[in-house]
């Protein structure tokens, strides 16, 4: 039996791309504004009693000090109470979990989930790559945020016969998925031999096996179950949420061909959602690289250790496949805006189970789907929340 | 705009790979790489081994001891990084990061040196060579050992 103490009556977000015109408030006004909008019989903003911001680098846009209090007041709700939270890669699904348990605690009725990241103001050496480089002085030895995750390739291609076409067809797919977002940074159809023929960056990872550097903002509406219906006919309810983590330092993994914080944080949520990975009817996982959807896809049990790379280039992910995966574009494609990341996915699972994502809808027969990120330094943490539109 | 792709032409001189800043944790490990050794902690109540540096055991939070490694290992997975814009990282492109497991059993991510990058394979074997960075500080980068030299260490300690 799943949890489904808390529903979602409100979701939205805004076009992800390089929003150097937009401001960090700004942003965040145009997410609240979808979100609002989205609510089925209407919600008075008067109402929102606590608002959850998930940003995960202030710095990047000049305001690490403000930290996220600064986002009720530009959407006119001075005065409610306002955390934020900020968890790596995660930040925004995490800020969607601790918010479900805000209203199931009964503190609050209504909150409003919204992450916000300016990825692109700050340029690339003082941004997030040059951060990642000056980490732990014993592993400084010039990794990039690639580095991160590239290792995991070159074993997970020793150890299981992974090819760089495999890699490749994840972009294929989430650039084809992309193309049927409105809301995705990238929306062209790209080619495998164009992935293979990109730059590589950090071998065996090339430009287009990598998601860009995103603006975005993305918002949900969170209430009790018993509430929802004051809001909406078709409630999305939470069904299930993990949080876990893992060795943040790549020397201390034990691991090159999975991220064990995955594996935990979906069987704590498998458990607690009461379904398995054959109860889905679609994910939205962490594809900052390619690689990393293989290796989410393996650690989520939607295949078995070492087939990720052919169930991706046989279609098994695909729109059409046996489990649907990354339909909003993904992070290759819609983008990676931080803070916003997990709250736009999880705005995609909600207009999926709703069956309201268009020419991008995939078919839903069992009424769940799964939101997925991992990440921080050696992907040390990892978020799984699980959504599903049963009562 | 100064231009800051990597291979454009730079002309400000080599900026020094970037030194620890030792603690009490980790001034050993750093002393001894200035000495051209490599050290590992080993647990004196569980035998548990384990960089990097910490106060105590992480398996059964015992006390640690630090004992001398033969800074041979073998690469357990790598790449080889083509784009970097922090310096001094820039200057060395092409370089490798590698993970390698060593024969006292922890794991070092470090830089394989002394063979071309594209040479760097799974399961090669490499040996520490050091480098100084500061007055109190080496670190240890890794080479591949040649075919003699690999026979000769066998049979060595």
């Amino acid at each position: 039996m799943s949890w489904n103490k808390v529903a979602v009556v409100g979701a939205g977000l805004i076009k992800m791309g390089e929003l150097f015109e937009q401001s960090y408030e700004q942003m965040a006004a145009g997410a609240f504004s979808a979100a609002l909008g989205s609510v089925d019989k209407g919600l008075d903003k008067s109402a929102i009693d606590a608002v959850i911001v998930a940003t995960q680098r202030g710095s990047l846009w000049g305001q690490e000090g403000i930290g996220g209090n600064t986002v009720p007041s530009a959407i006119g709700l001075s005065g409610v109470a306002c955390t934020r939270v900020e968890n790596a890669c995660p930040s925004g699904s995490d800020a969607f979990r601790i918010g479900a348990m805000v209203v199931a605690s009964g503190v609050h009725d209504i909150v409003l989930v919204i992450g916000v990241e300016k990825m692109r103001d700050k340029s690339t050496q003082e941004g997030l790559l040059a951060r990642a480089a000056a980490g732990h002085p014993l592993y400084n030895r010039g990794e990039t945020a690639p580095v991160l995750f590239a290792p995991f390739a070159t074993r997970h291609m020793h150890d299981f016969g992974t090819t760089p076409e495999m890699l490749a067809s994840v972009a294929v797919k989430n650039h084809h998925n992309g193309c049927l977002d409105p809301y995705a940074h990238f929306q062209s159809e790209i080619t495998v031999e164009q992935v293979l023929a990109s730059p590589m960056v950090c071998s065996p990872l090339r430009l287009l096996d990598c998601c860009p550097q995103t603006d975005g903002a993305a918002a949900i509406l969170l209430t009790s179950a018993e509430r929802a219906h004051e809001f909406t006919d078709k409630p999305v309810y939470v069904a299930g949420f993990g949080v876990a983590t893992d060795h943040p330092y790549l020397h201390e993994k034990t691991s090159f061909v999975g991220l064990p914080a995955t594996t935990l944080a979906s069987g704590r949520a498998y458990e607690m959602a009461g379904v398995g990975p054959r109860d889905l009817d679609m994910a939205e996982v962490h594809d900052c690289f390619t690689i990393t959807e293989i290796l989410d896809i393996e650690d989520l049990g939607f295949v078995e250790k070492g087939k990720g790379g052919p169930a991706s280039l046989e279609g098994e992910t695909a729109l059409d496949g046996r489990i649907p995966v990354n339909p909003s574009g993904g992070l290759l494609a819609k983008g990676h805006p931080i803070g916003a990341t997990g709250i736009a996915q999880l705005t995609e699972c909600w207009w999926q189970l709703r069956e309201e994502a268009g020419e991008r809808q995939v078919a839903i027969r069992q009424g769940f789907a799964l939101q997925h990120n991992v990440g921080g330094r050696g992907s040390g943490v990892s978020v799984v929340n699980i959504l599903t539109r049963n009562p | 705009m100064t231009d800051r792709t990597p291979n454009a032409t730079d002309e400000r001189p080599p900026k020094p790979r970037p030194a620890p800043t030792p603690d009490a944790d980790s001034a050993p490990y750093w002393s001894a790489a200035r000495e051209g050794r490599l050290v590992v902690q080993r647990c004196t109540n569980c035998g548990a081994r384990q960089l990097y540096p910490r106060d105590r055991c992480l398996v059964c939070r015992g006390p640690v001891e630090w004992v001398e490694a033969t800074g041979r290992g073998t690469v357990y997975s790598f790449t080889v990084i083509r784009q970097n814009y922090s310096r001094p990282f820039r200057d060395w492109i092409p370089y490798v990061v590698a993970l390698v497991d060593l024969e006292e059993g922890p794991r070092v991510m470090t830089n394989i040196v002394g063979c071309e990058p594209d040479d760097v394979r799974i399961g090669m074997p490499v040996r520490a060579q050091f480098e100084a960075v500061s007055d109190e500080a080496g670190i240890a980068l890794f080479a591949p050992v040649s075919g003699a030299d690999s026979g000769a260490d066998s049979g060595a300690d």
